[in-house]
């Protein structure tokens, strides 16, 4: 194994985990969703159970996202989030109130009340995913910042390597209007994604026509805001990278990572294909709720696409804006070759936990959740 | 902190050091409970599938209820403490990123999983899967729990002993040489042990605690008594597990950290025989040296040994602090040259890697000004010490009671011993929090032990962000745990499902 195989590998887990965190979204997107779908309070209690039961899924890949990105490419750590530090601390806020919410909205003694906790979720629902795509979307629009190793021997400055060149600190990514796109994008596609979810989870007669229908009220402006970002995607300038590590803005790059990569692009076309059929199924196939699968398949693929597109090929997938040599690629931001190494060791347990994550889910999801449960149930938010 | 550095960076410093000790405290309120109640509620589970007594599921059902609200906001607290190294630590963060960020993500992929996954099993699988299956579930919530408590007291250990790593100045951080040597070192089972024994104490007195207010108001007699029983047995299992790797950590800080020890001590001027303070002006002869080198007449520097130099029992010496700031000044000027020569001049890098090499173990000191930087707040150290081994001891004594009173079956009768255990409550949360700021501010200033201070780690912000967010999540965790506190005691006023127990 190269060096140069382990940052491919590992970029490729990053994008994998990306991915999936992408489409555990669906959390998110079915409680931005809590009191549009839920007309009453046994509806409302329908969906915060179903999603309650999955919610600590989305919440540890959010984690270990971030604990991958820390181990194989602590540069990107230690420049993203201490620079763009108020999208991250919002993003984090908001998963915060979420985590608490499921136990405590329905509780006795909750202080707030119930609906004040509802409304986190809601906040949850609707911030995380969009701070989330739009966080995402500075790995091709960029960020400014500046790098500088040297820095560590500073003792009369800040001796601080990753120095941010933006008093706003993560939110003048809000003056660019792709994050915008790519964030609405998301949020679109998660709350989608939910809707599939719950009309696959719940058993409910009242709840189901309105689910088929929102599903399209979603999609609409999903499928606007993707094909957006996507046309700006492969018209833009992207951030090459050459041999010696030297970054140069190349126009058409992202273009030219997809051509250049075929199986790259294979995979992409069909995670979108997958969407779109996911999309359509429930619409023509009135009684069918299996659309989930082929939407929440083809969102981790077209995800992974979109990440390696980002950092293969000679590409600088965390840009600078303000010095395009302190740009990070996958070779200069990675951890020691060691490292990543015993980490893709560590790896291979990967496919173990994800067998037991499957087995256990169907163990849990055998029989649809629906409002005699919620009433025989002990357990439950 | 340093006089060379303007006000700002200070208060940036402390407002950072300051957010990163509240989500620590705070998430250190929660997990202890976590750990402890998993085994209370899995062994209280596995006496229901081996008695088939349906008696034990509503006990243990009773105890999850507890679990689950305590769970979620430790869950909350934790992720903050992660994206903290990034977003208020993130020089730190590159500087030992390639170490420290490989137990985290280990953490992740192999405990957050495991506990996400059973959690939801044990909750929602009562009606959905076998006996057996649920029960392995409950089990592996708890061994999820304390994997991850592993994971991230590897972090911790490596912290406070770094081991198996190089400095490489081409890319200007530590890179991991040794896995083994981070992952399996001595001083992180020491911490392992401690803390999650720690966490058994409290899940244990926890469970005794609010059993006894059920005595008190004499309701579910059976189910507390029996609650009891297995909270005491958790409990004193735990108790001794702490004291003896409270031990041993004495003896490693003495080996690893030995200025931690002497402000714990308040020991100004060590020597052979050195005596173990109880309070200011109360002290036992050369017990210090027996318990921090397991021989009374053994050698304990004190702050001002440890700042002027002294000489080791084995004939080495340990080189005045001012001495080892001129050595770390020099690491870095070497440093600093070699970044300059490595792509122009081989043999001018070359010889600046040598300088730096010969000086690179005081590399952290170069960011310090002056001797003083490298002692900790001594009376914070002290008095936590003091307050966690005193606390420690009176909660041995309340558990020896209770299991003396509860084999002659007398402990409803004893309304004392009873109060005395909902009193332990506070106790032992004030002893885990004073075991974590000995911990923690006694190796100040250091982020990594002499090879990094705080003030080298820290993230490029304005002091007002950090303000801002430090009391943003002031408001945000007290708000929720005085939600959590509501919600348990409107919990426990309720008891369990069903009749009375």
């Amino acid at each position: 194994m190269t060096y140069s195989f382990l940052q491919h590998y590992w970029w490729f887990l990053i994008a994998l985990l990306g991915g999936l965190l992408v489409f555990l979204l669906f959390v998110q997107g079915a409680n931005s969703l809590v009191f549009r779908m839920g007309r009453d309070e046994s509806e409302r209690e329908l969906i915060i159970n179903s999603t309650g039961r999955k919610w600590e899924f989305t919440f540890t890949t959010l984690v270990t996202f971030g604990g991958a990105f820390f181990a194989s490419f602590p540069l990107f750590y230690s420049t993203s989030f201490g620079g763009a530090y108020w999208v991250w601390m919002l993003i984090l806020v908001s998963f915060v109130l979420q985590a608490v919410s499921y136990e405590y909205q329905a509780k006795k003694g909750n202080v707030l009340g119930k609906q004040t906790f509802r409304w986190f979720l809601v906040f949850n629902g609707v911030f995380g995913p969009f701070l989330l795509g739009a966080a995402v979307a500075t790995f091709f629009t960029g960020s400014a910042f500046t790098v500088d190793h040297a820095a560590m021997g500073e003792t009369q400055l800040s001796p601080v390597v990753s120095q941010w060149a933006s008093p706003w600190h993560g939110l003048e990514a809000l003056a660019n209007p792709w994050n915008w796109v790519l964030g609405f994008a998301v949020l679109f596609l998660a709350r989608m994604n939910g809707t599939m979810y719950m009309l696959n989870n719940i058993n409910d007669d009242a709840l189901r026509p309105r689910l088929r229908r929102q599903i399209l009220v979603d999609a609409v402006p999903f499928l606007l805001f993707f094909l957006a970002f996507v046309g700006y995607l492969l018209t833009a300038d992207g951030f090459a990278v050459d041999e010696q590590g030297a970054v140069t803005l190349v126009s058409g790059k992202y273009l030219l990572n997809f051509l250049d990569m075929p199986l790259v692009l294979v995979v992409f076309l069909v995670g979108v294909v997958l969407v779109l059929s996911g999309i359509t199924i429930p619409l023509r196939w009135k009684e069918s709720r299996k659309g989930i699968w082929f939407t929440g398949t083809g969102t981790v693929l077209a995800v992974l696409a979109l990440f390696l597109v980002a950092g293969y090929n000679g590409t600088s997938y965390y840009p600078s804006t303000a010095d395009l040599q302190s740009s990070l690629t996958i070779e200069n931001s990675c951890s020691s070759e060691f490292t990543l190494y015993t980490m893709a060791i560590v790896s291979l347990l990967i496919p173990f936990v994800l067998a037991y994550i499957f087995y256990c889910w169907r163990a849990i999801d055998k029989k649809e959740l629906d409002k005699e449960e919620l009433a025989t149930e002990e357990h439950k938010y | 902190m340093l006089s060379i550095l303007s006000v700002d960076t200070t208060a940036l410093i402390d407002w950072s050091r300051a957010q990163f000790a509240l989500t620590a405290m705070y998430h250190w309120l929660f997990v202890p409970l976590t750990l402890g109640l998993a085994v209370v509620m899995a062994v209280m589970e596995t006496m229901y599938v081996v008695k088939k007594d349906e008696f034990w599921k509503r006990t243990a059902k009773f105890w999850m209820k507890i679990f689950g609200i305590n769970f979620a906001i430790g869950v909350a607290t934790g992720i903050i403490l992660e994206f903290e190294f990034g977003t208020n630590w993130s020089n730190y963060s590159w500087f030992v990123g390639d170490i420290f960020g490989a137990p985290l993500a280990i953490e992740g992929i192999l405990a957050f999983f495991m506990e996400a996954t059973f959690i939801a099993v044990m909750f929602f699988g009562w009606n959905k899967v076998g006996k057996k299956f649920h029960l392995a579930s409950t089990w592996l919530t708890g061994i999820g729990a304390t994997l991850s408590a592993w994971w991230i007291l590897v972090a911790n250990s490596w912290m406070q002993h770094p081991v198996g790593m190089e400095f490489n100045p081409a890319t200007a951080r530590n890179e991991m040489m040794d896995f083994f040597a981070v992952a399996f070192q001595g001083m992180a089972v020491t911490k392992f042990f401690h803390s999650v024994l720690s966490g058994w104490m409290t899940g244990g007195i926890v469970v005794i605690g609010i059993s006894c207010w059920y005595l008190l108001r004499k309701r579910e007699t059976r189910f507390a008594l029996k609650s009891i029983k297995v909270g005491a047995i958790v409990t004193i299992i735990g108790t001794f597990g702490v004291m003896a790797t409270g031990d041993r950590s004495g003896v490693e800080a003495a080996k690893y950290q030995p200025m931690k020890l002497a402000a714990a001590e308040g020991l100004e001027h060590g020597g052979n025989g050195a005596p173990f303070s109880i309070v200011p002006g109360v002290e036992v002869p050369k017990v210090l040296s027996f318990l921090a080198t397991h021989d009374f007449d053994g050698y304990v520097p004190g702050i001002e040994d440890i700042k002027n130099g002294y000489t080791k029992p084995d004939g080495t010496t340990e080189l005045p602090v001012a001495e080892k700031i001129t050595k770390g000044k020099e690491a870095l000027a070497a440093f600093k040259e070699y970044r300059q020569m490595m792509k122009t001049d081989t043999a001018a890098a070359a010889a600046a890697k040598a300088k730096l090499d010969a000086n690179v173990k005081y590399f952290g000191y170069g960011y310090l000004d002056t001797p003083e930087d490298v002692v900790p707040p001594i009376g914070i150290v002290y008095w936590s010490f003091r307050l966690m081994v005193g606390l420690g001891g009176i909660l041995l004594l309340i558990v020896a009671l209770f299991i003396w009173y509860g084999k002659k079956n007398t402990i409803e009768k004893k309304r004392w011993l009873l109060h005395l255990g909902l009193w332990s409550i506070p106790m032992v949360y004030i002893a885990g929090q004073a075991g974590w700021i000995v911990a923690e501010v006694g190796r100040q200033p250091w982020a990594i032990q002499d090879l990094l201070p705080l003030n080298a780690g820290v993230s490029s912000l304005s002091v007002s962000s950090v303000v801002i967010t430090f009391f943003l999540f002031l408001i945000l965790f007290t708000v929720m745990l005085a939600v959590e506190l509501r919600i348990l005691c409107n919990a426990i006023r309720k008891g369990p499902e069903g009749e009375e127990l």
